[in-house]
């Protein structure tokens, strides 16, 4: 078959090559631009009319000052960094010129925690907790799902510690983790404490979606099932799973949503190096440049949330089998 | 023919209920031959489908049982395909794979996977479906996807095939044409039939022995009527026949004389008025 007159492929030569597609993306993307704009335009006006103890509320101009303000030390941290290991290795070199058999020390660069490595840091402690908290609740609440007694003896529990706070989970996990002798495999304890707090609030939503779409599997396809005499994993794998995946995946996008939210809060109070330290940092220190600084970190936290719930929802569309359900 | 292959004796089914258990079907038996094609017909709600999944083993009789080949069925069981009035194939599979896994299942290993494969072709072939192959069930029609569940209930080559308004959904062109498929595939395999319909026209066309049902609550066989007409038929030759007009017409009127629902509906909407009327009394 001439690869050239494959369906898929016609069809998307086709999308591409309509006037009528050009003009409706122009046109979404014309409305998205205006969505921007009237914000960026309500935010100058009203910070200018906003006074506070660190001076004059920052607007758009400030933080976008603020923002290239963070890159510059970034870049000047990693320079930092760049000619430490230089020198390192100079001075490795000198010392295997003077004597071949020598000893070499090498040290790693401590770096000053900067606003992208913060970033990175929220990240990795908000898939840590995600990922565990998805690991328990997905495989759960496939049990609970299939035997309607479980379901009874979980749902109680599941309603009553869904509305926790993360503020609520915060002091309890901190004493327990700090009670608790942690290998350095583990990383700091901030980390775990973050980790743990994403995980206790990001567990509900995808055990109690995975339950309820398990149990929805339709009564057709259970019969089916039966009738063909499917052993228990069979069964799973092949009728209940792939029925329950568009609930499991509403759940988790929720989760995930939950996650990025608790995890702000956390890092705060557990002062794990993250975005959330970096906010509140900000706050302590309490600079003329601190309130714009925070307007950066605030609109970099929906950005990254918004890019984190995106990623969910591609893989989701990867994953499930029904291609017309996920659209937005 | 032979001797009874599928017997049916005093099977009733109750439910428990806040008032005590409720009778929705007694008495019922019915032997059947092998090779012999079976239509249950009655109003809707008379238990038909209770008959049939009882037989498939969905359900279990609270009284009486079903006999396949000396053995009592109490479970579900390959031996036993059903086609499901809304198809239900599984929407994440492929045409091939809906087929695919009902042979691998039944086959238990001990078919070869080019056995298998050749077997799933075979049985798609054999109603028409051999272009749609890797097709998921939402890109076919609703008639292609009702060939590719009877595809799917031969492969396992059953004894009996339980089909419950197998063509209930679609549209009259597309029932005229599967029910010929469907005659053509019993004729050539001779697999006992048992189908359950609301068409008189089908039940006349298809079957040997058309099994009527009186109304429920506590609903039973009321009529058995045996349509002996030569094989293999044709519905344009048939609609001129007077012997099968005659079924139908005896068809017709033990549904609509004998166990008329509608008189049922009005009874009991004199008997909502009276209670009123007493209440305001």
């Amino acid at each position: 078959m001439n690869i050239l007159k494959h369906p898929a492929l016609s069809q998307w030569q086709n999308q591409f090559s309509s006037t009528l597609f050009w003009r409706k993306q122009l046109k979404q993307s014309l409305l998205t631009l205006s969505g921007l704009l009237v914000f960026v335009l309500c935010w100058q006006l009203a910070s200018s009319q906003i006074q506070t103890s660190l001076g004059q509320f920052p607007g758009p101009a400030q933080a976008a000052a603020q923002w290239s303000q963070l890159v510059d030390e970034y870049q000047a941290e990693k320079q930092r960094e760049g000619a430490f290991y230089l020198r390192q290795q100079e001075r490795h070199a000198a010392a295997l010129a003077e004597d071949p058999t020598a000893e070499l020390t090498s040290l790693p660069y401590r770096a000053r925690p900067t606003f992208f490595s913060q970033i990175l840091t929220s990240l990795q402690t908000v898939l840590t907790g995600f990922v565990l908290a998805s690991l328990i609740a997905i495989p759960l609440g496939i049990l609970i799902g299939l035997s309607s007694n479980l379901y009874q003896v979980f749902n109680p529990l599941i309603q009553l510690f869904k509305p926790i706070s993360p503020l609520a989970w915060l002091p309890l996990v901190t004493l327990i983790v700090s009670s608790v002798d942690l290998s350095s495999a583990w990383g700091s304890r901030s980390f775990v404490v973050s980790v743990c707090t994403v995980m206790l609030c990001s567990l509900w939503p995808t055990l109690l979606n995975t339950a309820v779409g398990v149990s929805q599997v339709p009564q057709d396809l259970l019969n089916v099932s039966k009738v063909l005499r499917l052993s228990w994993w069979r069964h799973l794998r092949i009728i209940v799973l792939p029925s329950a995946v568009p609930m499991i995946f509403t759940g988790l996008r929720l989760s995930l949503g939950i996650a990025w939210m608790v995890l702000i809060a956390a890092e705060m109070l557990a002062q794990n190096p993250g975005l959330g330290k970096f906010v509140w940092d900000e706050f302590q220190n309490g600079s003329s440049d601190s309130l714009s600084r925070i307007c950066v970190a605030v609109l970099v936290i929906g950005l990254l949330g918004f890019a984190l719930d995106r990623l969910m929802l591609m893989l989701q569309r990867k994953v499930n089998w029904d291609k017309t359900a996920v659209s937005r | 023919m032979q001797k009874t292959h599928l017997e049916l004796t005093q099977v009733g089914i109750s439910f428990p209920t806040e008032k005590g258990p409720f009778v929705a079907l007694q008495n019922v038996n019915l032997h059947i031959k092998k090779g012999e094609f079976v239509s249950l017909i009655g109003h809707s709600g008379c238990g038909k489908s209770t008959v049939l999944n009882i037989v498939a083993g969905l359900h279990q009789a609270t009284a009486g049982g079903v006999i396949l080949n000396h053995k009592e069925v109490t479970e579900p069981g390959p031996e036993r395909a059903v086609v499901f009035q809304n198809h239900s194939l599984l929407p994440w599979l492929t045409v091939y794979q809906n087929v695919e896994l009902a042979v691998k299942q039944q086959s238990d290993g001990k078919k070869t996977k080019a056995e298998i494969r050749d077997w799933v072709e075979h049985n798609l072939e054999l109603v028409h479906m051999s272009h749609a192959l890797d097709k998921r069930p939402n890109e076919i029609s609703g008639g292609m996807k009702q060939r590719v569940g009877i595809a799917r209930a031969l492969a396992m080559q059953p004894e009996v095939l339980l089909m419950d308004e197998p063509f209930g959904a679609l549209d009259a062109l597309t029932r005229a044409h599967l029910q010929d498929s469907l005659m053509e595939i019993q004729a050539q395999l001779n697999t006992t039939v048992m189908m359950i319909t609301h068409d008189v026209d089908e039940a006349v066309l298809l079957s040997d022995r058309i099994v009527m049902m009186t109304n429920g609550p506590a609903a039973t066989i009321g009529e058995i009527l045996t349509v002996d007409l030569p094989r293999p038929r044709h519905r344009l030759q048939l609609a001129d026949d007077p012997s099968y007009n005659h079924y139908r017409h005896q068809v017709l009127s033990f549904l609509y004389e004998k166990q008329r629902k509608v008189e049922d509906l009005g009874s009991k909407r004199a008997e909502k008025q009276q209670s009123k009327t007493q209440a305001s009394a």
